[in-house]
């Protein structure tokens, strides 16, 4: 994209006054049509991002009943409310839990994949197509064949369990067991699409240098790990911010994982409400408090900055030296 | 790298369809005014039964045209919706189904609906059984909300075959005999138990919990979780408490086969056959036939519930403020609730009138349903209709109740003692009252 901007059309001189404003004209159009190009991008973002984040942030200084009248100004208090209240704490380290259950497995999953399709595989073009089908298919379909397959009593997961002579788990009320049944949601639908973009840039890395390493002696692992990995950095660190905005934002599966009466609550002791979720409880059913459920909107947001952020870091610090801006940027 | 800038193409069409979609979606029901023939919006939930009295109205009236949403839905996802709509200023029906629950919500901001006592509905209030006229009014009774549509009286469906299997008695006049009071109802329930015929007793303790506080309640004060002047009691209202220790002895005697209720296993246990009985207020009629589906036909029956009476759900239907047609859509929200229209609806879905003279008429006295191996379901769930006394549901009852179920689940589910249970209970509803 950025090499298509660059390739301005050659201002030609205009010699005679008479040509003067057309090469004006000309000049306006090399200055503000690119911007013209963009515009389309921040306009429906300007109306669909910024304008709801910001008035978000309004309805969260209020009193805010979604159906009421008055929506009395309160300031900080709903903010105040919230950083005391268990139940969003709770549902933070939901959150976190599950992202870290989830995407850790997903991405050393995906990694691995990436290796091997990036061999000299048979069919290497339907391999390939293969990983992504998960991706394709309805987030709603899904949780609701998991929330069947990881039922009490009638889930195939208990009872292959059972054939086994192990004890049924009860997956949709014990927190760590549904943190893991929703992970293995987020990975079913993930990995693959994580394996392609890391796939591509794997191919990006030129041969030489694994000939180079094999002179030396390298074997395919020390070369994976002093070869791809380090060069695979800032298309890690996409992926890792990627999984993190989704991830904190954990929705559909969790949502749809839980069936009956209001299972937006993840269980009746909240076992695996998300963030979003009691965000969604408190604007709307059965709370109908819009002004705190902004509230957790913007701390949500707050979060997601800050553990994309430790993320940067974390990722910038394992592979030693700087990361290189290009990468971070994508 | 060629791929992505196509990919993003995609992604960006798709993302411009979806908009547009959803902005279409958002649309629907806002029709300019014209001479043509006005379409009317139905927003309802679950199983009202209307579908021929549409055809009747569009029949007598050819300048109208009605179209219904949500049949089928779940009272879960109907009522955000409609109050989203609502908060919108845009996107409800004309005339909109409002469940007991959460018409206490919406008499704080009767503003959202038009006053149905300004367009002649005070004639009406004799079609109604009294409480039901009165829930449909706001505090200071200057305002109806909405008519009435059904009323929730309680009865006990069970599976005949499960009882036979355990070896009681299956004919529902000796049914109803074995349980005249809760505890009779756990006795028995003792005694299904220890013949192992791999079923439980009960779905969900929720359930049983849930009509038996309505059912005290209505004995009693009157009241559940909230006082009549709106105070929270539900720590401090006998009431609540007794339904409660209730509850506990049925989980402690191993009745309840703990299947969330409204979830998808319940769903399957009614399809298994994996519980004897479940709290039947009228509605649940249909749901149970909707779940345990036609190879359970002739297997189900209806018994007397223990204690004595009760009442559990029932519906409004109003008329938003933000209606384009408030004349026609009144016209037919009063076609609707009136005697034979109730009756209409009894005879399709089952959900039992609020009008006393549709109760009397001899097409609900009468009536027998087949899929409950012919009980007459007119007489069981009609004749206490007219003596029940309303529970009052105070502001934040949907919230608060939502606690307190939640707490019986953990018990029910082994996560917490009945002590622990309590607390929770208590706890939890009063931070919800507070939010």
């Amino acid at each position: 994209m950025t090499v298509q901007l660059d390739a301005r059309p050659p201002v030609a001189p205009a010699p005679g006054s008479h040509r003067q404003s057309s090469g004006r004209l000309s000049r306006l159009d090399t200055r503000l049509s690119p911007y013209l190009y963009i515009a389309p991008f921040f306009l429906l973002f300007a109306v669909f991002g910024a304008y709801p984040l910001v008035y978000t942030f309004w309805v969260s200084l209020h009193d805010w009943d979604l159906l009421g009248t008055d929506h009395p100004f309160v300031g900080a208090e709903n903010y105040t409310q919230l950083l005391a209240d268990v139940d969003f704490w709770h549902a933070v380290v939901n959150t976190l839990g599950i992202f870290v259950i989830s995407t850790v497995p997903q991405l050393l999953a995906a990694l691995w994949l990436a290796n091997l399709l990036n061999r000299g595989l048979r069919a290497r073009t339907g391999w390939r197509m293969a990983v992504l089908v998960p991706n394709v298919t309805s987030t709603a379909a899904v949780a609701i064949v998991f929330g069947v397959l990881f039922g009490r009593e009638f889930g195939m997961i208990n009872w292959l369990l059972d054939l086994v002579g192990l004890d049924p788990i009860a997956w949709k009320s014990d927190r760590v067991a549904s943190w893991v049944a929703i992970s293995a949601m987020v990975d079913w639908r993930w990995t693959g699409y994580n394996a392609l973009i890391l796939l591509a840039a794997m191919q990006a890395i030129p041969r030489d240098l694994y000939e180079a390493a094999a002179i030396d002696g390298a074997n395919r692992v020390r070369q994976f790990w002093s070869i791809t990995v380090p060069l695979l950095k800032p298309t890690i660190i996409f992926c890792v911010i990627v999984a993190t905005i989704g991830g904190l934002q954990l929705f559909t599966e969790p949502r749809l994982f839980h069936s009956g009466t209001n299972p937006i609550r993840g269980g009746p002791l909240r076992e695996s409400q998300t963030v979003t979720m009691y965000m969604f409880e408190n604007a709307f059913a059965p709370h109908y408090n819009f002004g705190y459920g902004s509230a957790v909107a913007w701390l949500l947001f707050a979060l997601i900055a800050i553990v994309a952020a430790v993320n940067v870091l974390v990722l910038r610090r394992l592979g030693g030296g700087p990361g290189t801006k290009k990468g971070a940027a994508r | 790298m060629a791929v992505f800038p196509r990919r993003r193409l995609a992604a960006v069409a798709l993302a411009a369809a979806t908009a547009l979609l959803v902005t279409a979606g958002c649309g629907g029901g806002d029709e300019a005014d014209g001479d043509g023939p006005v379409t009317l919006t139905v927003d309802v939930f679950g199983q009202f039964g209307y579908e021929q009295l549409y055809q009747q109205y569009m029949a007598a009236h050819p300048d109208v045209k009605i179209v219904e949403r949500g049949t089928g839905t779940n009272l879960d996802e109907y009522s955000p919706k409609l109050t989203q709509w609502l908060a919108a200023g845009r996107g409800a029906g004309d005339v909109v189904a409002i469940e007991e629950g959460l018409m206490v919500e919406y008499k704080a901001n009767p503003g959202n609906f038009v006053n149905l006592l300004d367009h002649g509905a005070a004639d009406l209030k004799g079609n109604f059984l009294e409480w039901k006229w009165n829930a449909g009014l706001t505090a200071d009774g200057k305002q109806l909300i909405g008519l009435g549509t059904d009323v929730g009286g309680i009865a006990i469906c069970y599976r005949k075959d499960l009882f036979a299997k355990a070896g009681l008695p299956t004919e529902r006049d000796a049914v109803s005999q074995l349980w005249p009071t809760w505890q009779d109802y756990i006795a028995t329930g003792e005694r299904f138990v220890a013949a192992k015929t791999g079923a439980s007793f009960l779905d969900a303790a929720t359930n049983t919990f849930n009509t038996i506080l309505l059912q005290t309640a209505g004995n009693t004060n009157g009241y559940s979780y909230y006082d009549t002047s709106g105070n929270l009691v539900v720590d401090s209202n006998p009431a609540v408490r007794q339904a409660w220790d209730t509850t506990m002895d049925m989980i402690d005697s191993g009745l309840s086969g703990k299947y969330g209720s409204w979830s998808e296993e319940w769903v399957s246990a009614f399809k298994q056959s994996k519980f004897a009985t479940i709290a039947c207020p009228a509605w649940m009629t249909g749901v149970i036939e909707g779940n345990a589906g036609p190879a359970a036909k002739g297997k189900w029956d209806i018994a007397k519930v223990p204690g004595n009476g009760g009442n559990w759900g029932g519906s409004h239907l109003a008329v938003p403020k933000q209606s384009k047609h408030q004349a026609e859509a009144i016209e037919l929200a009063k076609f609707l609730t009136s005697s034979k229209g109730q009756i209409g609806a009894f005879k399709a879905k089952g959900p039992l009138p609020s009008s006393p003279q549709a109760l009397d008429d001899v097409a609900i006295t009468g009536a027998t349903n087949a899929y409950f191996s012919g009980a007459p379901v007119g007489t069981i769930f009609g004749t206490g209709a007219k003596s029940l006394k309303p529970v009052y549901m105070g502001p934040k009852n949907q919230a608060v109740r939502t606690e307190v179920e939640n707490a019986v689940r953990t018990v029910e589910l082994g996560q917490r003692n009945p002590e622990q249970g309590w607390t929770d209970a208590v706890t939890n509803a009063k931070k919800a009252a507070a939010k």
